[in-house]
């Protein structure tokens, strides 16, 4: 789609831009429709199921998905794998966006929305799991953004601030890691009040403790996922630093993403045995799990070793796509599929359209962002004032 | 918010002094002593919606789609919502139809209080469970939580959506008046009063007509016990009420997962601190050994460096003097040349 009859300088009407520009329309009409008509007129949601796609994908996936944030600092910093430092930046802007993003389409789902601040600042219901998670939430995004400002500084040049803030950086980021241990928990934990709405499959007692170690996979998965579109769509904004350390990065993570993957696979097959819910697997509900744990776990907790004993990184990418996906799945069967299993089918939620399209304005919103912001400041590559002083 | 509410508040979920919190949660709370309830008995229930009505009446609720005297109404299942608080149901039976009214059970240890972000329910000392709107976000976790699918929402409210349900006409209690739905009832199916003296009723009841009744007083135990209770002369499923549902209170069933925020908020920087010594020590251990080996090679080299020279003074005259010199330099030079490298990469591996 270039413009030939202006060389030099590149038309803004690409593709990429015509189909955001029109999934963020679509997404303008619909917010609309939202804060004037009520939720009732475009989502499927009802008294039977107060929590639908909004919940289950922008918040229980999103979360997840961000974990990319705390996995790769706290690789870096705290446990001194300096190897994976190229890495950091990217993750802890995708962290902070995922964060900002789930907060934002957090909005179309409160009945209230300005009261958001309301449990905190107003009348704090600390016996609730929400609160533990909204509280965790807040104040990891807040340090998330000042994890991510020094990109920002160099890129304006206030070096003194600068300075200030990377002095910071190991406080931050083990604040950063009890703040996703604690939210990535209990967002499962908020399942453990409803067992007699979740199927015994997907409830446990340890749910939190599932989500959290699920976390963990799906944050190397995002690294290596983000960094392979990345890769393809930026790569005239990284630098030999990046790019040199970038398969490194690759297989590193894919090799822990194994172990986390194997010993996921472990723990929830303890929680089965502990519940001794094993007869429920002969079922079709039963048969779904096994899709989960056999197709999304244990198949790419086994491609991903491979993938990591032959340097195979083609393998390994196709391992994090699969891990990606299972995590959505996962959140999806704990939040929806699973989700009031006793009810007859003609009580069960789907999402309408309406629903799904702010899902996809949110996810559109996200990528046009971090394009704005990786081309122009210092995510994939050192500023060159700043060159090798991390 | 006051900035010692605020800090006290970061304490309590962060650092670890919720062990208070999570204690109120503990097995043996057994609601309010001397709070009420409602006793209700299926065995008596005719279907004939007044309850309905009477609750429709005194909450102010929009009028119905068809009457209350339209018992047609009664072959479609219903749930509580937005417009109706309590409902009747019909379930079909052996000895012909049965009836079973729905509402909020006001939970001894309500499910939707505990899960509630903003705190917008409360359990009141007489047993009604109420809900605050003025504070209320719209999360719906409440809806979630409560195990008899009792809260319903104001879905079509764009702005100022409400959880609606059953507050067993708190308000009336506070005048002295009986909630609307009993004091309509004309079979006496519903009986309000304290709930042990409720608890004894029913067992009399049981007790004197074991022909009539299961033996089992629903709402007694259920999810840590409920201030509704229920009689029934079939087994409790036929009549729509599930009976997988436990006698764990829903505060118990995520005090786990609270109980275990201090313990992560305590520990995990002490781990993680562990660990970021050791990695750091290891660092320093490496760049000592570095340190170490350059310092050797430059002994050595400034050895070989003396050593040369002293040959070169030996073998040479004035005249050589010069190109000495410069052969010295060259020496030192490549001597030191590997000493900046590493130190280069040393300073690099700092951060
Ligand atoms: S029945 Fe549901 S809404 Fe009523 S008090 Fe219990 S948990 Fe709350
Ligand atoms: S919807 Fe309102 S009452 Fe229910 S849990 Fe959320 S804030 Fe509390």
């Amino acid at each position: 789609m270039s413009n030939p009859g202006n060389p030099g300088s590149k038309s803004n009407l690409t593709a990429f831009n015509v189909i955001a520009g029109a999934i963020i329309v679509m997404g303008l009409v619909i917010t609309v429709l939202r804060f004037t008509k009520g939720l009732g007129a475009v989502t499927n949601l009802d008294d039977n199921n107060p929590w639908g796609l909004w919940i289950g994908f922008d918040l229980l996936c999103g979360v997840a998905l961000a974990a990319g944030g705390y996995t790769t600092s706290a690789a870096c910093y705290i446990f001194g794998l300096k190897r994976f430092h190229s890495a950091v930046r990217p993750a802890i802007l995708t962290a902070f966006l995922g964060y900002a993003l789930v907060v934002f389409a957090l909005q179309y789902d409160l009945g209230r929305p300005w009261r958001l601040p309301y449990p905190i600042f107003v009348q704090q219901g600390t016996t609730s799991l929400l609160f533990e998670v909204g509280l965790c939430v807040m104040l990891y995004l807040t340090v998330l953004f000042i994890e991510f400002t020094p990109a920002m500084f160099e890129w304006l040049g206030m070096k003194k601030i600068r300075s200030v803030v990377v002095k910071l950086t190991l406080a931050l980021t083990i604040f950063g890691v009890v703040l996703s241990t604690l939210h990535q928990s209990s967002l499962g934990a908020l399942y453990t009040i409803a067992p007699s709405k979740l199927h015994p499959l997907w409830y446990s007692t340890y749910l939190p403790v599932f989500f959290f170690v699920s976390s963990i996979a799906a944050g190397l998965s995002m690294v290596i996922f983000e960094g392979t579109l990345s890769h393809k769509k930026l790569h005239h904004m990284m630098d030999e630093e990046y790019l040199k350390h970038h398969d490194g990065v690759v297989l590193g993570f894919g090799k822990a993403a194994s172990l986390v993957l194997f010993g996921y696979f472990a723990i929830k097959m303890i929680g089965l045995a502990y519940g001794n819910n094993w007869h429920y697997l002969a079922s079709g509900y039963g048969l779904w799990f096994m899709v989960e744990m056999l197709g999304f776990v244990a198949l790419p907790c086994f491609l991903y070793a491979v993938g990591v004993r032959e340097k195979n990184l083609g393998l390994i990418k196709k391992a994090a796509i699969i891990t990606v996906l299972g995590i959505v799945l996962n959140r999806f069967n704990v939040s929806l599929v699973a989700f009031n299993y006793h009810l007859p089918s003609s009580e069960r939620y789907f999402p309408t359209m309406m629903e799904i399209g702010i899902s996809v304005f949110v996810v559109t919103l996200g990528v046009v962002i971090f394009r704005f912001i990786t081309t122009r400041m210092p995510i994939f590559h050192e500023h060159p004032d700043y060159k090798g002083e991390h | 918010m006051l900035r010692r509410t605020f800090l006290g508040m970061l304490g309590t979920t962060c650092v670890g002094a919720s062990i208070p919190g999570i204690a109120s949660a503990s097995k043996d709370f057994k609601g309010h002593p001397g709070s009420n309830g409602v006793l209700f008995d299926a065995t008596r229930c005719i279907g004939c919606r007044k309850c309905e009505e009477a609750c429709n009446k005194v909450n102010d609720l929009p009028a119905p789609d068809k009457k209350y005297d339209d018992l047609s109404v009664l072959d479609t299942k219903r749930r509580t919502d937005a417009k109706t608080l309590t409902v009747v149901n019909k379930y079909k039976a052996d000895k012909g139809p049965l009836f079973r009214k729905s509402q909020c059970n006001h939970c001894l240890e309500p499910a939707c209080a505990s899960a509630c972000f903003v705190k917008a329910f409360k359990k009141l000392p007489n047993g009604a469970v109420v809900y605050d709107e003025t504070v209320c976000v719209g999360c719906r976790y409440c809806m979630v939580a409560c195990p008899f699918s009792i809260p319903a929402y104001e879905y079509d409210e764009p702005l100022t959506p409400r959880v609606m349900k059953c507050t067993m006409c708190a308000p009336r209690l506070a005048e002295g008046k009986l909630p609307g739905c009993v004091e309509s009832c004309p079979k006496e199916a519903l009986v309000y009063g304290e709930r042990d003296e409720l608890i004894k009723i029913a067992r009399n009841r049981i007790e004197r007509n074991p022909d009539r009744y299961v033996d089992h007083l629903y709402g007694e135990k259920e999810m840590g016990g409920t201030s509704w209770l229920y009689l029934s002369g079939v087994p409790f499923t036929e009549i729509g009420m599930r009976e997988d549902l436990g006698t764990k209170s829903a505060p118990e069933l995520t005090a786990g997962a609270l109980a275990s925020v201090p313990m992560v908020a305590g520990l995990w920087p002490v781990l993680l601190g562990g660990i970021y010594a050791i990695s750091k020590r290891k660092d320093k251990v490496a760049a000592e050994e570095k340190k170490d080996a350059v310092a050797n090679a430059i002994a050595k080299a400034s050895e070989q460096a003396e050593k040369t020279l002293s040959e070169a003074l030996s073998k040479a005259d004035v005249a050589n003097k010069r190109q000495i010199e410069v052969e010295v330099k060259k020496a030192v030079e490549e001597a030191l040349t590997p000493k900046e490298e590493e130190s280069d990469e040393n300073s690099e591996g700092e951060s």
